[in-house]
């Protein structure tokens, strides 16, 4: 079974939301099972979060009353792409912007490290997505945008469809 | 049947999710926290906090399906302004999902989780 998707948003926070139920129903017709569906939701909202309020910096709706940090005031009208591919038993997804990109990986991935502690954040996104998704790649280029790659087995769905 | 529905449909948009028993806060959680949601809990529950003689806080998970990385830093945050005081985080009716994010941030070790 193969299928491909692809959809491009606008980065505002409302639209996490669509990016969790959109790829839901991807995977949907592999008969996922429900820990499986919960992982997949929570990487892609890991991922999609951090290109909003990271990449593009659009931290509105995320501080509620309270007063955004110096500078980042503005809202920047970038776009995120998600792409899911479904090929032999397989999850990919890709999750993409052309933000401002990260600077040092490595250290963007440890977990509890993040640049935005007075929101609340607790820096555990992409220690997330490595837990919850085999495999996780992030390739990004400062002022460029970051690309991020995750796949996981889809274990029990294909098993079923064989023996019904 | 009509009016039963009605009843009940009432009763859940005025129930209240915030509520203070007993110098304990409890808060009833939405059915999935993002970031969006995570923002507007942390505000309404430390105003609470500032307001009410608060202790401890009791987070329900009773609806809640879906959490990230933002409701850890939500209930990190709260932690982080009751435990100087000696009061602790609880968090009830988790499901599998739920206690497994807890367990892989970390979290387990700060916050109460009966039954585990």
């Amino acid at each position: 079974m193969r299928n491909e998707m692809e959809i491009v948003f606008d980065a505002i926070a409302r639209n996490e939301a669509l990016a969790r139920v959109a790829v839901a129903s991807f995977v949907a017709g592999c008969n996922p099972t429900l820990e499986e569906m919960g992982d997949i939701k929570t990487a892609v909202s890991e991922a999609v979060t951090n290109s909003i309020i990271h990449g593009y910096g659009n931290l509105a709706g995320y501080t509620g009353n309270r007063r955004l940090p110096e500078g980042k005031e503005g809202f920047h009208p970038g776009k995120v792409k998600l792409h899911c591919l479904l090929e032999r038993g397989i999850l990919h997804i890709e999750v993409s912007d052309n933000g401002k990109g990260i600077e040092n990986v490595e250290k963007a991935m440890e977990p509890l490290f993040t640049t935005l502690p007075e929101l609340d954040r607790s820096g555990m996104g992409f220690a997330f997505m490595e837990a919850f998704m085999d495999e996780l790649e992030v390739e990004s280029e400062p002022g460029k945008g970051t690309l991020v790659r995750m796949c996981k087995k889809m274990e029990a769905g294909d098993w079923i469809g064989e023996t019904l | 049947m009509q009016k039963f529905m009605l009843g009940v449909y009432m009763e859940q948009v005025l129930e209240e999710e915030f509520r203070v028993i007993d110098h304990c806060l409890m808060v009833r959680l939405p059915e999935e926290i993002d970031h969006y949601k995570a923002v507007y809990i942390s505000e309404r529950a430390d105003k609470l906090l500032l307001r009410e003689d608060v202790f401890h806080v009791v987070f329900d998970f009773e609806d809640t399906r879906f959490m990230d990385s933002s409701g850890v830093g939500m209930i990190v945050g709260r932690y982080r302004k009751i435990s100087c005081f000696g009061g602790k985080i609880y968090a009830i009716h988790a499901d599998r999902q739920i206690k497994r994010i807890l367990k892989l941030s970390g979290l387990e070790k700060i916050v109460e989780v009966p039954g585990t």
